[in-house]
C-alpha cells in the first residue's frame, strides 16, 4: 500500500512524499481503505464459500444442497447472515460474561489480521513486510486465545473439552507448519510473502518456457524435501483450521459442537466466518509458499508490475490456484473420517515434526550442493522432478478416477448446477 | 435410578469430570443417556441410563387383541419393523398351531432380508458419521431409500410396515415387483464394493476402530449379546441357520464371523465388517428367494376371524437385524387378548456391556463402541 500511496502523491500532487506534510494522513486513509476492503473480503469470501461448500457436499452426497434463495441457492449465505444477525445473542447465566463476549472478537481479529500480509497479486498486498510470514504465524496464535477464552467462559463441559482439544491441536501443529514454511523461506532467502513468490519466477532473463509461473518453477517441485513439506504444511494447516480429519475441537458426534456450543446469533457466526475465511488463509499460504503464488507462466516477474492488465492477470492466477486448493480441502472434509485425539498428537509429534526437521536440514544441504550449479542445470533438475513428482501422480489419479466411474457405471452429471 | 447411577459413578476427584452424554446428544442414536466420568479425554466409566423411550409396548400387548398388536410391534424396533412383525406372527401362530403357506413364508423372508439390508445400512452409515465421515451415511441412506420404495410398493408403508399377519402376510407381491427387487440387488452389490472403498478400508477409519471395544467370545455370551454383535466376537450362532424358521430352511448362505481383520477379534471393526458381509449374504438369500418363490396363497385360508388361542404359552425367536428377538406370549384361552406379552430384544442386552467395556476408553471411542453395538433406542426401552 505504501508504494502505491507514494506513487499517487507523486503523480497527482507532484509532491515529494517524504517532505509533503499530509503524507501521514494519506497513509492513514489508505490503511482504513485497505482494512475495510480486507474485512469485507473476509466476510464475503467466507459467505460464498459456505454456499459453495454446501453445494459441493450436496453433489458428493447425491443430494442437491441449498437451492432456494437466489439462482442455484447462491444467496443462501446472505439469508444465513441476516438470520444470524437478527437472532438473540444469548449468554449463559453462569458464564464469565466479559470473556464470553470477547472470545469471538479475538478469533475474528486474529484471522483478519493475517490478510494484511497475504498477497493477492503483484503489488496487490496491504503491507509487504519483510517479516510477513513471521507476522502471519504470530497473529494466528491470537485465534487460539479466543477459542480458549470462549470455551472456558461458556461454563459448559462440552465447550471446555472442545477448547482444550483445540488449544492442544493448534499449538502442536504450529510447529510442523512453521518448520514446513522454513523450507520455502530457505529456498527464497526471504520471509516476505512477495519475496517468496518472486523467487519462484524462474531464472532471470530466461526464455518463455523457463520464465514465470510454470509448474517446474514452483517450490513444491524444487526438490524432494519441498515436495514433502508441501503436504506436511497442508496437513498442519488443516489441523490449525480445525478441518476434517482434524475437526476434533468441534466434533459433532463426540462433543455436540465443541467450543461454540453455547453461542448463538452473531457471535456464533463469527466462529464460522473464521472457519471458512481460514480456508482462504491456508490455501493462499500454500499457494504462495509452494505453488508459485501469482506468477504468470511465461511472463518474467519484473514485467508484471509495469502493466495494470498483467497485475490483474496475476490476481486471477492467484485466486484460481487458491480456490483450487480450497476445493481440495472441502473435498477432504466430505471424504475422510475424523482421527482420534491421541492419534492426532502422535501424527504431529512422532511423524510430522521429525520429518520436517530433516527436511529443513536437507534443504540447507541441497542448497549448498546446488548453489554453484548454473541456472540452466537447476531448471533441468526442476523439470525432471516435476515430471516424477507432479505429472505422474496426476495421471495415475485421473486413471483411477475414470476406472472408478467405469466400475459403478455412474455418469458425471452437472445438470443441477 | 439416579442413586444407582451415582453409586456406579463412585467418588469423583478434583481432576475428574462427570459429563452427561444424552438423552439429547448427536451420537446416541435416539434418546439414550450415558453418564461419563472422565479424566480429560480418558473415561473412567460410562454408565448407560435407559428408559427415556419407554412406551409400555408389552403392556399394550395385553390390552389389545392379537391382530391389533401387530402395528404396535412396528414401534418396538422401527428400523427393522419386519422382524418385529414376524416374531409376533410366529408366536401367535405357535399358540394357534397354524400352518403358514409357502408363498407367505417366502414373502416374509424376502421382506425381512430387504429390511435387514436397510437396517444394516443405517447402522454402518451412522457408524461412519459417528467417526466423522459424513458422506458414507448419505450414500447409505440413498440405497435405503430404494429399499423403502420397494417395501412401499409391497405394503404401502416405508418405516412402520405392519406387513406380516397372523397366518401369512397382508398383501401379495405386486406384478413385476420381484424383477424390480432383483434389479435392486444387482445394483446394490456394486454399491457395497464402492462403500468398501470409500469407508471400510479407509486408513483413518480402520485406525479408529481396530482394537477398540474388544468383546471376547465368552464375555459376549455372558452378557447375552446377539446377532452381529455376537458373531463379531467369533461366536458362530445364527438362528436362520441353526434354528431355521419359515423359508430359511431352503436357503444356502454363509454366516460371517469376526476374525480380527485389522485388530483383535471382537473389536468395533469386526462388528462393523460382519454387518457389511451380512448385507452381501442377504443379497445371496434374496436371489435364492426370487428364484424359488412358489405360487399360492399369501395368507393361510384357515385363519379364524376371531383369534382366540387355547390356553398355553409360546416363545418365538427370530434372527432380527439386531440379533435374536423373542416374543413370549401367554394365552388364557378365554379372551381374544394375550394374558402376558414379553419381548426380548438385542439392544437392551447390548447396553449392559457398555459399562464394563468403557473403563479406560477415550470419549471418542465410546461413540464408536455405541455405534458398533448398533443399539436403537425404541428397541432398548420398548
Amino acid at each position: 500500500m505504501q508504494p502505491l500511496a507514494d506513487q499517487l502523491i507523486r503523480s497527482w500532487i507532484h509532491a515529494d512524499p517524504g517532505a509533503w506534510p499530509y503524507t501521514q494522513a494519506v497513509y492513514l486513509l489508505f490503511m482504513l481503505i485497505a482494512g475495510a476492503l480486507l474485512t469485507t473480503f473476509t466476510a464475503v469470501f467466507s459467505g460464498i464459500v459456505s454456499w459453495y461448500e454446501r453445494r459441493l457436499a450436496g453433489r458428493m452426497q447425491s443430494r442437491i444442497g441449498p437451492n432456494r434463495v437466489g439462482p442455484a441457492g447462491f444467496l443462501v449465505w446472505v439469508a444465513d447472515a441476516l438470520k444470524l444477525i437478527s437472532k438473540e445473542d444469548t449468554i449463559p447465566g453462569d458464564s464469565d460474561h466479559a470473556l464470553f463476549r470477547a472470545g469471538p472478537y479475538f478469533v475474528v481479529t486474529g484471522l483478519v489480521l493475517t490478510f494484511v500480509a497475504l498477497p493477492f497479486g503483484d503489488r496487490l498486498i496491504a503491507a509487504d513486510m519483510n517479516l510477513g510470514l513471521f507476522y502471519i504465524l504470530s497473529v494466528t496464535a491470537l485465534v487460539v486465545v479466543g477459542l480458549i477464552m470462549s470455551a472456558w467462559s461458556s461454563n459448559s463441559k462440552w465447550s471446555l473439552v472442545g477448547g482444550i482439544r483445540s488449544a492442544a491441536q493448534v499449538v502442536s501443529y504450529e510447529i510442523p507448519a512453521g518448520l514446513a514454511i522454513m523450507v520455502p523461506v530457505l529456498l527464497a532467502g526471504s520471509l516476505s510473502t512477495q519475496g517468496i513468490i518472486r523467487a519462484q519466477g524462474g531464472p532471470a532473463g530466461g526464455s518463455f518456457f523457463l520464465a514465470g509461473g510454470w509448474p517446474w518453477n514452483w517450490f513444491v517441485f524444487d526438490d524432494p524435501m519441498a515436495f514433502v513439506s508441501f503436504f506436511v504444511f497442508l496437513t498442519a494447516a488443516l489441523a490449525e483450521g480445525n478441518r476434517t480429519p482434524f475437526d476434533l475441537p468441534e466434533a459433532e458426534s463426540e462433543l455436540v459442537s465443541g467450543y461454540n456450543t453455547e453461542y448463538s446469533g452473531m457471535r456464533f457466526s463469527f466462529f464460522f466466518l473464521t472457519e471458512w475465511a481460514n480456508l482462504w488463509v491456508m490455501s493462499a499460504l500454500a499457494t504462495l509458499l509452494f505453488l508459485g503464488g501469482w506468477q504468470i507462466p511465461g511472463v518474467a516477474p519484473e514485467v508484471i508490475g509495469h502493466s495494470a492488465a498483467l497485475v490483474f492477470v496475476s490476481f486471477l492466477v492467484f485466486v484460481v490456484k487458491t480456490v483450487a486448493l480450497v476445493n481440495v480441502v472441502i473435498w477432504l472434509r466430505w471424504t475422510l473420517p475424523r482421527i482420534r485425539v491421541d492419534q492426532m498428537m502422535v501424527l504431529c509429534w512422532k511423524y510430522l515434526v521429525p520429518i520436517e526437521m530433516a527436511a529443513v536440514l536437507l534443504t540447507a544441504l541441497w542448497m549448498l550442493g546446488f548453489a554453484h550449479l548454473v541456472p540452466a542445470a537447476q531448471s533441468a533438475i526442476h523439470g525432471v522432478f516435476f515430471l516424477a513428482a507432479g505429472a505422474v501422480p496426476l495421471v495415475l489419479f485421473l486413471r483411477q478416477t475414470f476406472a472408478n466411474l467405469r466400475l459403478t457405471s455412474d455418469r458425471v452429471d452437472l445438470t443441477n448446477w | 435410578m439416579e442413586e444407582l447411577v451415582i453409586q456406579k459413578i463412585g467418588p469423583v476427584s478434583d481432576e475428574e469430570m462427570v459429563l452427561n452424554m444424552g438423552p439429547q446428544h448427536p451420537s446416541t442414536h435416539g434418546v439414550i443417556r450415558f453418564v461419563v466420568k472422565a479424566d480429560g479425554e480418558i473415561m473412567k466409566v460410562a454408565v448407560p441410563v435407559v428408559g427415556y423411550l419407554h412406551r409400555a409396548i408389552e403392556k399394550i400387548g395385553e390390552i389389545v387383541t392379537y391382530p391389533q398388536f401387530m402395528p404396535y410391534t412396528d414401534r418396538a424396533d422401527y428400523l427393522a419393523a419386519m422382524f418385529a412383525n414376524e416374531g409376533w406372527a410366529l408366536a401367535v401362530e405357535k399358540l394357534l398351531g397354524l400352518e403358514v403357506p409357502p408363498r407367505a413364508q417366502y414373502l416374509r423372508a424376502i421382506s425381512c432380508e430387504l429390511n435387514r439390508i436397510a437396517s444394516h445400512l443405517i447402522s454402518v452409515g451412522t457408524m461412519g458419521q459417528d467417526i466423522g465421515a459424513l458422506t458414507p451415511f448419505v450414500h447409505a441412506l440413498r440405497e435405503r431409500e430404494k429399499i423403502n420404495d420397494l417395501i412401499e410398493e409391497l405394503c404401502g408403508a416405508r418405516l412402520t410396515y405392519n406387513y406380516h399377519r397372523i397366518g401369512g402376510v397382508a398383501f401379495d407381491a405386486p406384478e413385476g415387483w420381484i424383477d424390480e427387487a432383483r434389479r435392486f440387488v444387482d445394483r446394490f452389490e456394486k454399491v457395497l464394493d464402492e462403500y468398501d472403498r470409500l469407508l471400510t478400508w479407509n486408513e483413518i477409519y480402520v485406525k479408529r476402530l481396530a482394537g477398540i471395544g474388544i468383546i471376547p467370545a465368552e464375555m459376549a455370551v455372558d452378557y447375552g449379546l446377539v446377532g452381529p454383535n455376537l458373531r463379531g466376537s467369533g461366536v458362530d450362532w445364527d438362528l436362520r441357520r441353526d434354528a431355521p424358521y419359515g423359508a430359511y430352511r431352503d436357503f444356502r448362505f454363509d454366516v460371517p464371523l469376526g476374525k480380527g481383520w485389522v485388530g483383535k477379534k471382537g473389536d468395533c471393526f469386526d462388528r462393523y465388517y460382519v454387518r457389511m458381509l451380512e448385507m452381501r449374504e442377504s443379497c445371496k438369500i434374496l436371489r435364492q428367494a426370487f428364484e424359488k418363490i412358489p405360487a399360492g396363497d399369501f395368507l393361510a385360508p384357515k385363519v379364524p376371524k376371531r383369534i382366540k388361542p387355547p390356553a398355553g404359552e409360546a416363545w418365538s425367536r427370530i434372527e432380527s437385524a439386531r440379533g435374536e428377538m423373542g416374543y413370549y406370549v401367554v394365552a388364557d384361552g378365554a379372551t381374544e387378548k394375550a394374558w402376558r406379552v414379553r419381548i426380548r430384544t438385542g439392544s437392551f442386552t447390548a447396553m449392559g456391556i457398555v459399562e464394563p467395556l468403557s473403563r479406560g476408553m477415550m470419549i471418542a471411542d465410546l461413540v464408536a463402541l455405541i455405534a458398533s453395538l448398533d443399539v436403537v433406542a425404541p428397541e432398548i426401552d420398548r
